[in-house]
């Protein structure tokens, strides 16, 4: 997807221990095992994605941790208190829970809804709705929408909506149950990267459910793979689940293009950019002939700001007479050092030259870089993550 | 014609005063069906077993004839506007039931997990989230229990006078006076019509977060929701 090809994914800190679900079992009534004891260690302050195929117990095992489902066997212990211990509206007035198609009130405006936690609380009118304001910013919403009701909200709106309604009384913890999941792939995008945002801005404990192992992969701090059964497959940060899947299982879940979609992870800081093949506009003949035996098999022109018009054979370019439209398009370029290895890959293969242009945060460009140049650097990224490996597993011992 | 408005002294009220009692007789047993209804419609929908027994149990009462009641109330409350509000009552409940069951039942499962899952008690998500949804489908089934229970007022004229706007009927048949009987029906139409068309207004009124003016701007997630049982119920009246 084009969406996980973008900026380094970011290995976000991980604090203490908040949620430990300890060997937790549970059978409905009709004899179904849908989580099988499962044991996992939920850290503070990052987000952990459940995934799984459909039926394998994610949605039972986040209405645990909220006692929308009880266990059969084993405890939830949230900030080491067991959830079963605490008077049950009080323990989800502090969680915000987030479901697909958002779950709004239909017959309450928007800052109502938004309000609805705070409310049960028993602030004020006032304040409450003075919150639901403050939170209809924060997630991305403008203030015009406040007193509309959900049917007058596009889809990707009323999941804000959904998302500011979980954040209204600010819990520590937030559950969220495919919350991006009906919207489409582009304003699921947009909704993942404002999650991001705001959970660096806040840094809730974020329970997050999803069959996407895509979305999971850019999300997760953690990742928890489960299998159909309720069974745990795999609990590891996503870079280690792409490069260590635990068994064919995993494997199998994570794709054909796990290999690209780990490049995610490694920067294109290290890329060594070639500057010679580039010229500007409006070069002289001199400096076009002087930039021929930089040995690149093509050239790279710039407007005069040094943003890419397009590439053009050495042979092919007339000093003062360069017509931007005969140029070969120069495709998407990468930002260098902020985007990821698999972007700049991206970039180089679809590029008419098998070069990748790259820029810097303002789109200037800062250099080009062939395929063999970034293959080379996959392989060196690759040992450094063995020998990063090894390191640890010596730590360990 | 103006002996059109002109009505016999021996029904003691004026054309408006029969209006008035004719509303009264009518309305109070719909009042009355509407506070029974929610209760039993609660249960219903707490314990769905018992939905099917409680709908047979009122179908049958809406198909005993209402003479057939008023015989056997005659003994306890005699000659009154009770005997004959007390059948309109349990008629409404035909539709009403079905009516605040179904409205209860569509709302949206991911609504109710919402109002859970953010600390609603049972009672308070019944009458913060589960009843004003259902407002629609109750109204709507409160517009066919109102417009019946206006035309049927009118048979209480077969226990002696009790049938307010109906009793000009069984006058215009004595004084042999047919404009009375045109008087009747037309007043009893009339009557439906307007307070049909206030239940209408309150609806509006209610609920500001319907989509006004049906089904055009209607956003995807809704747009699969099912619609308040209006129709369903109009048929069912028949
Ligand atoms: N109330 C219930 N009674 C009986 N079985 C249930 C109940 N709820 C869920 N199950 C079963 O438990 C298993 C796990 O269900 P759950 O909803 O947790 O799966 P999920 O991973 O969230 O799936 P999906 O991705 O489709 O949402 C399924 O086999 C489901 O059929
Ligand atoms: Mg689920």
């Amino acid at each position: 997807m084009a969406g996980s090809a973008g900026s380094v994914c970011q290995t976000r800190r991980v604090f203490g221990v908040l949620i430990r679900i300890d060997s937790v079992t549970k059978r409905y009534p009709d004899g179904t095992i849908a989580v099988d004891r499962l044991s996992l260690e939920i850290p503070d302050r990052s987000i952990t994605v459940l995934v799984g195929p459909s039926g394998c117990g994610k949605t039972t095992t986040l209405r645990m941790i909220n006692r929308m489902v009880e266990p059969s066997e084993g405890t939830i212990l949230l900030d080491g208190k067991d959830v079963q211990q605490q008077p049950v509206n009080a323990l989800r007035r502090s969680m915000g829970y987030v479901i697909q198609n958002a779950g709004l009130f239909q017959h309450r405006t928007i800052v109502d809804n938004i309000a609805t936690v705070p409310r049960l609380l028993g602030w004020n009118k006032h304040k409450a709705r003075a919150r639901a304001a403050e939170l209809m910013k924060r997630v991305g919403l403008d203030a015009s929408l406040a007193e509309r009701y959900p049917y007058q909200l596009s889809g990707g709106q009323q999941q804000r909506v959904g998302v500011a309604r979980a954040l209204a009384a600010d819990p520590p913890v937030l559950l969220m149950d495919e919350p991006f999941s009906a919207v489409d792939p582009v304003v699921r995008k947009g909704l993942q990267d404002e999650l991001l945002r705001i959970q660096d801005e806040l840094g809730k404990t974020i329970v997050f459910v999803t069959h996407d192992i895509d979305e999971a992969v850019k999300l997760g701090t953690m990742v928890a793979v489960m299998r159909t059964g309720g069974r745990l497959a795999q609990f590891a940060p996503p870079a280690e689940l792409l490069s260590n899947p635990a068994d064919a299982f995993v494997e199998d879940f994570l794709g054909a293009d796990r290999g690209i979609r780990r490049l995610s992870f490694f920067p294109s800081a290290g890329l060594r950019l070639l500057t010679s093949p580039v010229v500007a506009v409006d070069a002289t003949a001199e400096q076009i002939a002087a930039r021929d035996t930089a040995g690149a098999p093509y050239l790279l022109v710039t407007d005069l700001d040094g943003r890419p018009l397009g590439w053009s054979e050495p042979g092919d370019l007339t000093a003062g007479d360069v017509r931007p439209e005969r140029l070969l398009p120069h495709g998407r370029p990468f930002v260098a050092g902020t985007d990821s290895l698999r972007a700049a890959l991206d970039c180089a293969v679809l590029s008419p030259t098998g070069w990748a242009v790259a820029v810097d945060a303002g789109g200037r460009v800062t250099g080009v870089v062939s395929q063999q140049a970034i293959a080379e650097a996959i392989r060196g990224a690759h040992a450094e993550g063995r020998a990063d490996a090894a390191a640890d597993a010596k730590a360990v011992r | 014609m103006n002996r059109f408005f002109d009505i016999p002294s021996d029904l003691q009220h004026s054309w408006l005063g029969l209006i008035g009692l004719h509303l009264r007789e009518a309305l109070l047993p719909v009042l009355a069906g509407l506070v029974l209804a929610l209760p039993l419609a609660q249960l219903c929908v707490r314990f769905r077993w018992l939905y099917p027994p409680v709908l047979w149990v009122t179908t049958v009462f809406y198909a005993i004839p209402s003479l057939a009641f008023f015989v056997v109330l005659i003994d306890y409350t005699g000659q009154t506007e009770l005997t004959v509000m007390i059948p309109l009552a349990v008629y409404s409940l035909v539709v009403l039931v079905p009516a605040i069951v179904d409205g209860v039942r569509s709302v949206p499962q991911e609504t109710l997990a919402a109002a859970t899952a953010m600390g609603f008690g049972p009672v308070r998500r019944y009458a913060q989230v589960q009843l004003p949804i259902a407002v629609p489908a109750i109204i709507a089934g409160l517009r066919v229990a109102t417009v019946s229970s206006i035309s049927l007022v009118s048979v209480g004229m077969l226990i002696g006078n009790q049938g307010a706007l109906g009793n000009l009927l069984h006058d215009a048949q004595i004084y042999n006076r047919p404009e009375l009987a045109w008087n009747s029906v037309l007043t009893t139409a009339v009557l439906a019509v307007l307070a049909d068309a206030a239940l209408v207004l309150v609806r509006v009124l209610l609920t500001p977060w319907m989509p006004s003016g049906g089904r055009g701007r209607r956003p995807k997630p809704a747009a699969d929701r099912p619609e308040p049982a209006a129709p369903a119920l109009k048929d069912a009246a028949r």
